[in-house]
């Protein structure tokens, strides 16, 4: 069984992020990047069905400028087999992504629930129905059997379980697994792993958007401080001012 | 141009979620239909025949949209947007779900968790956890559209009642089975519809202790919530988390106690009307954006905010 793992380079999750007020657009200079918090789980979970033994390969793709190379290695270096870089200037949007993604054929295809940057939570959903398969989105717990995969999905309420038809796409929610550091001997390795360069002009996607950003502005702050020294204050308060008890 | 709405529903009651995102639809266009999908969901059908503004209801029913199950479910969206412009719905975990697999297939973009609609085809959302908005703008002709629902207001119910259409049940692909689900049962409200959530963090030490904001919750009938680390720490379930990862809440009133306020928690409960926070640390990041900040240990405070609301009550 072969395994695909998409994986973004995203601003750090511990970053504050910035809006330029002058371009309207996120600034994204020399602040710390990160693989995508969800990405870097779907890449342990593919390792760990390896070690298991129900997986031959697992392929790490990218899309991205050339500092997403970076992405794929540090995923390299967690244990998957190679890696592929699809460039582009800038992120593409979801729909095009996993139109590039669906070029090549895998049993199952592991993606984060969605990348922290643009919060889209789309592309792994939209990868299923173009190759028409089945899909397990926001999975906490995944068993593979044979043709079968029972996938444990964080549902509003609580959670739910599913079985899929393989070949299968599953996206991950936070709690499927903790995800390994890479050892520095494995980091070593990782460098002699091959990474493949595609360009989507070779893949005969058309990459216009289809859906334009306009502007980016810092969403309105919220003026908190305020202190209350004792409990039967902040009742009153609560009750007297604020009228919400 | 038209709109389709995706009810959520227990079959026999329209969820709250739902009711907000046809305030949404409305904004975008309208006459809009909603879609009920389901198995023996007659009442959930009928519940949303009473809606404002909703013209026609949909109904669908077979065994195999009994579970919402992705794949059929959006195989018969997908045949219904033949005679619609826009597909929108909840950002539910259903909603978040299906609708993708439905824009993929009419080749358009999905345009997430919508916060305003300036025009038609102009929408602002959150990105970045909500740190950023951005304004986007589709240029297709049909469009796929999710809601944040915290910040649109629920539809009323209406003075007449829409027409109600059966629709005959698409093909089941076959490629999914649901096998079981565990859904927590609770009294209290849902997270995501109460006016009053009672959130703990780290700082609870135990999910034990998490009794003591039950207490309090239920003389306010609140819902109770948690920060990533209190979840992550094991004290409560994932299905409590508050935050980027978790569920994004506005209530009326957010209590949060033992919370440090990290950055994804704030992202999840900031539009809150009015934040109480209870934080033996003043430097705490949570008393920024709190109206109320009482720096105390939660031991001694949680127990007297008790005492004060029982006081209240009587």
């Amino acid at each position: 069984m072969k395994i695909l793992v998409p994986v973004k380079r995203v601003v750090d999750y511990n970053v504050k992020i910035r809006v330029d007020k002058e371009t309207n657009t996120v600034d994204l200079n020399n602040i710390k990047m990160s693989i995508n918090p969800f990405d870097e789980i779907a890449v342990e979970e593919a390792i760990r069905i390896k070690e298991k033994g129900q997986c031959d390969e697992i392929v790490v793709v990218s899309l991205g400028p050339d500092q997403s190379k970076e992405t794929i290695r540090n995923a390299l270096a967690m244990g998957a087999d190679r890696g592929i870089h699809v460039k582009t200037d800038h992120s593409p949007e979801p729909l095009l992504v996993a139109k590039i993604l669906a070029k090549e054929d895998y049993d199952l295809i592991i993606l984060g629930k969605q990348s922290i940057d643009d919060d889209c939570n789309q592309t792994g959903q939209m990868l299923s129905a173009l190759l028409n398969r089945s899909l397990g989105t926001y999975a906490s717990k995944v068993e593979i059997e044979n043709d079968t995969i029972i996938v444990t999905r964080e549902i509003d309420g609580g959670l739910q379980t599913i079985k899929l038809k393989k070949p299968a796409v599953l996206t991950t929610d936070l709690r499927l697994n903790e995800p390994r550091y890479a050892s520095l001997p494995n980091i070593m390795k990782a460098k002699q792993k091959t990474i493949d360069e595609l360009d989507p002009s070779d893949l005969g996607i058309d990459m216009t958007p289809k859906v334009r950003t306009k502007k980016v502005e810092e969403p309105p702050k919220r003026v908190g401080g305020g202190k209350v020294e004792s409990i039967e204050e902040l009742v009153d308060k609560l009750k007297n001012v604020s009228g919400v008890i | 141009m038209s709109v389709l709405v995706l009810a959520e529903h227990n079959n026999q009651s329209l969820k709250e979620a739902t009711k907000k995102a046809v305030t949404a639809a409305l904004k975008i266009s309208s006459p809009a239909h909603l879609v009920v999908i389901g198995n023996n969901c007659d009442s959930a059908a009928n519940d949303a025949a009473t809606l404002e503004g909703v013209e026609k209801v949909l109904h669908v029913e077979d065994a195999a949209y009994e579970n919402m199950l992705c794949e059929p479910t959006a195989d018969l969206l997908f045949e219904l947007m033949k005679s619609y412009d826009y597909l929108v719905s909840a950002a539910t975990t259903n909603g978040k779900n299906i609708l993708p697999r439905v824009a993929a297939k009419l080749d358009v973009s999905q345009i997430s968790e919508i916060i305003s609609v300036i025009d038609n085809k102009t929408f602002q959302r959150p990105i970045y956890a909500g740190n950023a908005i951005a304004t986007v703008e589709s240029s297709t002709e049909k469009n796929v559209i999710t809601v944040r629902t915290t910040a649109f207001e629920t539809a009323q119910v209406g003075s007449s009642s829409a027409t109600i259409e059966k629709i005959d049940a698409g093909n089941n692909p076959g490629l999914s089975e649901f096998i079981e689900e565990k859904v927590s049962s609770s009294e209290r409200p849902e997270l995501t519809s109460a006016g009053i959530i009672v959130s703990g963090g780290r700082g609870m030490q135990s999910g034990d202790n998490f009794k003591m904001l039950e207490s309090v919750a239920d003389k306010l009938g609140a819902a109770v919530g948690a920060s990533r680390a209190a979840v992550d720490a094991g004290f409560v379930p994932n299905e409590y988390q508050v935050g980027q990862t978790g569920k994004v809440v506005a209530p009326e009133l957010y209590i949060a106690v033992g919370i440090s306020g990290a950055i994804q928690h704030l992202a999840g409960m900031k539009d809150s009307k009015v934040i109480v926070a209870i934080n033996k640390d003043d430097e705490a990041p949570i008393f920024e954006v709190a109206d109320y900040g009482l720096v105390a240990d939660l031991f001694d405070a949680v127990p007297e905010l008790d005492k004060e609301l029982e006081k209240i009550q009587k």
